[in-house]
Order: C-alpha cells, then sequence, then structure tokens
C-alpha cells in the first residue's frame, strides 16, 4: 500500500499536555515558537519519566538487572535515533547539545592540529593558511567554534554571503571554496530565514576539493525527512530538543571512519581501553567521545521521540510544514511587515500536497515597519501567541538585512491553519496599536 | 485598561516617538572642574542599545554641597519600552544634584521590582513622576530589562564621570 496514513493533525495537539494551558489573560496557546523549543508529547514525558521510576541507574558500568536495563535503553534509543537519520549506530554519538556537539567536531580538529590522535588524525590537522568555510546565515552555534577554531590553529575564516531573498549566494563559490578550503561548515536550515541550504551544491563543491562538510541540522530534522550518509556530509549536529525532545541532549553523527580517525575531545570515565599513571588508551567511536555520564534519560526519551515522529512519518510531517509554511507566508500582505527570508513568491511552497522539492519550512522572520520586534511579540503575547524576538543567536545575518532584532514564527506538527489566521489576524493589529 | 495598555500607556508612546535628550551627545569643551561620563549599554537577548553621556558640574550655588547632573544626552536604538524610559529618565535626572538621581535611580528599581504593584510611598511615586508610568512593564519579567536599560547606563556614566557617592559624601562633610 502506497497511501500514506491520515494523520489527524487537529487530534495531535491532545498528545501535548503543555499546549492546554491557559495562557495571558485565559487566552489558549498558539504556540508559535517551535524553532526555539518544540513542545513535548506524552510519548518523551512518558518516557523519560518512565526511565526514572523504572530503570534508572548507570548505564555501561555495572553487572545488576537495573544496569543491565538502562544499558539496553540507552544503546536502544541511539538505535532509534540513528535509524531517525539513516546512520549506523557507531556513527550517534550523544552530546549534551547542538552546540556541544558542534564544538566536539572543532575540538577535535583542534586537537588533531596539536598532534593528538597520531598519524590517523593527521587528515584532520589544520596549519596556518588553511581555511574554514562558513555561511553568513549561521547560527552563533556554528559560527563561533570555527572562529575560534581558526585562532588556535592560524586557519583563516571565510564565508559565503546572502542573497536578498535570503537564500545562500553561490555566484562566487569556486572563489571561497577552493584548495585552501579545508571544513565547510553550514546549516541545512537557516533558523532565521528558513530557506533550505543547497547541500549538493555546496557538498559536490567541498569535495571537489577534499574539504571536510559539517552540516548545523537543528532546524531540518523537526521537519524533513533527513538521511545523513544520502546528503553526504562527512559531520552533522542537532538537538533534542526542537525535534520534540528533551533539553539537555544532542547528537553528533559523523562518518564511520572519521571518527574512528579522529582523537577525543573530553576524556574521563567511560571512554577508556587502558589507564596508566602516564597515558590512556580509547574506546572506539561513539563511546570515545562520550565521555563521563552521559544524559540517560534525556538520551532515551530522545529516542522515544525519534519513533514517535516516525510512525508519524516525516514525510507526512513535512507535508503539513509546507501547508503551513504557505499560510504563514501570508503575512507578506500585511502592510509594513516585511519578511527576512523568501517570500511568498519566492519559495517553493503552494499546491502539490507533497513534500517533494521542499525549499524552505515553517520558520518565518519578519520585522514589522516603525515597531521594534520586542513590542511586536509583546502585543501577540498579548493574544496568546509565542513567537520569538531578537537576533536569534544570528547577528551576522541580521547586520546583513540592516535590521537589529526580528519577530520569527515557526510552526511544528501541531499547528493549524486557524492558528496561523489567529496570528495573522494580531499582527494586523500591531501597527495599529502603536498609532501606525 | 487591559495589560498591554497599561504597559504601553500614552506617556510611553509619546516618549517612544519623541525622545527627551536623544541625539548626538556634542560636550564640546567641558567647563573647568566639570566631569565627563559615558556608558554604553547593550541588552544582548535582543539587540536594544544605548550610549549615554553626562556631565557634572560644580554646584552654582556655594551653598548647595550636591554636584549636579547638568546635562544628559544619549543615542540607542531599541524597542518602545528601552528607548521611553530613557527618555523619561533624562528628563527626570537632568540638572538634579547627583545624590537625587542616584536615589531616583533607586526608586525605579525597586518599582521594578515590584510585579506591577508600584512603589508603597506616595513620596516617591510622585518622586519617579511620568516613570511610574512603566509599573505596567514590572509585570512582564522579561521586560525589565528593557525599561532598566538608560538607568544602567546612567549609574554606569556616574561612576565613570568620578562622581562617585562617596565623593559627593564627603563633600557634604
Ligand atoms: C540552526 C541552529 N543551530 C544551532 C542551535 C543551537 O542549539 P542548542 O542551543 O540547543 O545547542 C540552534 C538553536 O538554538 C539552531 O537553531
Amino acid at each position: 500500500m502506497n497511501t500514506p496514513p491520515v494523520i489527524d493533525w487537529v487530534a495531535l495537539r491532545d498528545q501535548f499536555p503543555s499546549l492546554a494551558q491557559p495562557v495571558r489573560n485565559g487566552k489558549s496557546l498558539i504556540y508559535l515558537d517551535a524553532a526555539a523549543a518544540a513542545q513535548k508529547p506524552w510519548a518523551v514525558i512518558d518516557a523519560e519519566r518512565g526511565f526514572y521510576e523504572r530503570t534508572n541507574a548507570a548505564v555501561h558500568r555495572g553487572a545488576h538487572y537495573l544496569a543491565e536495563q538502562a544499558t539496553v535503553a540507552f544503546e536502544s534509543a541511539r538505535a532509534d535515533v540513528a535509524a531517525f537519520i539513516g546512520a549506523d549506530v557507531a556513527e550517534v554519538v550523544w552530546t549534551s547539545s547542538a552546540t556541544a556537539a558542534l564544538n566536539t567536531v572543532a575540538y577535535a580538529f583542534g586537537n588533531a592540529s596539536l598532534g593528538r590522535g597520531g598519524a590517523s588524525s593527521a587528515p584532520f590537522a589544520l596549519r596556518p593558511g588553511d581555511e574554514i568555510v562558513v555561511t553568513e546565515a549561521e547560527h552563533h552555534a556554528n559560527l563561533i567554534p570555527w572562529q575560534e577554531l581558526c585562532a588556535r590553529t592560524g586557519a583563516v575564516l571565510r564565508w559565503l554571503g546572502l542573497t536578498d531573498a535570503g537564500r545562500l549566494d553561490l555566484s562566487n563559490l569556486d572563489q571561497i571554496i577552493t584548495e585552501r578550503t579545508r571544513i565547510l561548515a553550514f546549516g541545512h536550515v537557516s533558523n532565521v530565514t528558513g530557506a533550505l541550504a543547497p547541500v549538493a551544491d555546496l557538498v559536490a563543491a567541498a569535495r571537489r576539493v577534499g574539504a571536510f562538510t559539517v552540516l548545523d541540522a537543528c532546524q531540518s530534522v523537526p521537519h524533513l525527512p533527513v538521511d545523513f550518509r544520502a546528503l553526504g556530509v562527512d559531520f552533522a549536529a542537532f538537538g533534542g530538543h526542537k525535534l520534540y525532545g528533551p533539553t539537555g541532549i544532542g547528537v553528533l553523527y559523523g562518518r564511520k571512519e572519521l571518527l574512528a580517525a579522529m582523537p577525543p575531545v573530553f576524556t574521563g570515565g567511560s571512554m577508556v581501553e587502558v589507564v596508566t599513571m602516564d597515558s590512556a588508551t580509547y574506546v572506539p567511536p561513539p563511546q570515545r567521545f562520550e565521555a563521563g555520564t552521559q544524559p540517560t534519560a534525556q538520551a532515551i526519551a530522545l529516542g522515544a521521540a525519534a519513533r514517535w515522529l516516525g510512525e508519524i512519518g516525516m514525510a507526512n510531517i513535512a507535508t503539513h510544514g509546507r501547508a503551513m509554511t504557505a499560510e504563514l507566508l501570508k503575512i507578506a500582505e500585511i502592510p509594513g511587515v516585511r519578511i527576512i527570508g523568501p517570500g511568498p513568491g519566492d519559495s517553493n511552497v503552494q499546491g502539490g500536497g507533497t513534500a517533494a522539492g521542499l525549499d524552505r519550512v515553517p520558520v518565518v522572520t519578519f520585522a514589522v515597519d516603525g515597531v521594534h520586534a520586542h513590542d511586536v511579540g509583546q502585543v501577540l503575547d498579548d493574544a496568546g501567541i509565542a513567537v520569538r524576538v531578537g537576533h536569534h543567536c544570528a547577528q551576522p545575518l541580521h547586520r546583513r538585512f540592516g535590521v537589529a532584532a526580528t519577530a520569527r514564527a515557526s510552526a511544528s506538527i501541531t499547528t493549524t491553519p486557524k492558528e496561523i489566521a489567529t496570528f495573522h489576524e494580531a499582527l494586523t493589529q500591531v501597527r495599529p496599536f502603536f498609532g501606525l | 485598561m487591559s495589560a498591554l495598555e497599561q504597559m504601553y500607556q500614552q506617556v510611553i508612546l509619546d516618549h517612544a516617538k519623541r525622545p527627551v535628550g536623544r541625539g548626538p551627545a556634542i560636550i564640546a569643551e567641558p567647563p573647568a572642574g566639570a566631569l565627563v561620563g559615558e556608558s554604553h549599554q547593550v541588552n544582548p537577548t535582543c539587540g536594544d542599545e544605548v550610549t549615554l553621556r553626562i556631565l557634572v558640574t560644580e554646584p552654582v550655588e556655594a551653598t548647595t554641597v550636591a554636584e549636579v547632573l547638568s546635562s544628559v544626552t544619549w543615542e540607542g536604538q531599541g524597542c518602545s519600552i528601552s528607548q521611553a524610559s530613557t527618555s523619561v529618565m533624562t528628563q527626570l535626572v537632568s540638572g538634579e544634584p547627583v545624590t537625587e538621581a542616584l536615589h531616583l535611580a533607586d526608586l525605579f528599581s525597586e518599582l521594578m521590582a515590584s510585579r506591577g504593584k508600584g512603589l508603597a510611598s506616595e513620596d516617591d511615586e510622585d518622586a519617579l513622576g511620568d516613570a511610574t508610568a512603566f509599573t505596567g512593564t514590572s509585570k512582564y519579567p522579561a521586560r525589565i530589562k528593557c525599561a532598566l536599560l538608560g538607568w544602567v547606563a546612567l549609574r554606569d556614566a556616574l561612576a565613570r564621570s568620578g562622581a562617585l557617592p562617596h565623593r559627593v559624601v564627603e563633600q557634604g562633610t
């Protein structure tokens, strides 16, 4: 049977206890801030709570019954997440966040540059004059670790710019990605513009010059089926809390042979083979990169999130997201509202009813002429509508578009056209409220 | 009045539109013996900014003990709360003795901690004048920083100018 399961998107909301509570002035909550933190379904809450209720013990550190149960749960969560992203279990490293995952890659390169990891790590060593390429759209978490790595190694940071429509400007790709490029780090989907990066073009450009690729997948995994192997990237990072999972847990994906060749970053318990007073040898990945006690309950609950999303089907979620994007982009019609990123005329969001050919996700950032983003957010909050305001940890992107702060509406799988219509109506009231 | 209208009272909207003291601060030649202080404050969560410059001069009449905040000017960008609050503050403290400006800063901090209740003493409320319009803001923890931005810059500028409270006290003795 090829017919996809029919999802009752409205009923799905009942699985999210936090969405049932009244907010400001007794209003029902319209949560359009999933790009910052998704709300959690019972499947995730129960998994985390269930671990503490029934399974709690140290993993990989004991032979008693509970230790065994905890270890099995922890490792099967890894398998669930691996299946979710098209990876092998050995390619899924638990981290405390997406930020920690990106820093882990950067510090592993840094350690290799210091000669750690021996001959197998030599391919990761950077020298003065080597180049690292990022983009102007990056979240600070995928920018500053590379700035710092450059500062430690003498490598030079370069970047791809953005077009006025908020897409990556590839017109000078050949000048930016050159024989000197050693790492290309970029976001799969911008947390501001919602635009998808042309991954195939970028990976091909990096491969032509033998550069490693690092993908920040924080904003893509909640919206699209993502298969890191199919994308061809070397490393990828995402966090749990935007994926309907818990805080305190993130994932570093790395191609098996690369992780196996890399030196560790954090060191300590659980990642060693033989330890003497002078030195230590390290276990293979993923454990090599998991020093110390891991966020066990969180990893298990992230596994539950991946399973739960798998049951709904990421292709279905992407189709729903396409419809929500089209609804959200209608705010471009409101006088004084400017979308930062691909707008309705610039996005493949109309029709089709499928996820195919998607070029942006339902993350829509906007500026309101004459009204500061904070004030926009406050008026919307008064109507029970949660949006994010500020620079969204992307100051260079905001500077590029000449704004200090913007507001961002981001949809989740529980978002309905009716909710977006209410948001649209409330946004229409903002400029009149301030006498404009 | 809804909570939103309490927050965005007309005085606040007016100050946000026509801020007092905003513009490039040119203190050409500070008079002899005058102190100059400048402070740049940023709210990292939203990027709101204010650069405030003050001029502190010796009292004109020999009988007054305190130094006087003779000029306050600022440049900034940000939400209506941060801009209006800096404007109201400028109006309130300009020409006041440094001790009084610090007292008002303390009262405003107290107001911001009041969770929408305002100040207990009517005299204190009177002293704050238009700044009491920000009582509504104090109900929203995320916005208190916006209202305090200019005041933080004022305290910092005073400290940097050298017109520190202990100096003021010393002069009084
Ligand atoms: C694109 C992108 N990258 C990285 C991050 C960092 O995620 P975290 O703060 O969970 O580590 C975020 C979320 O804030 C993001 O949106």
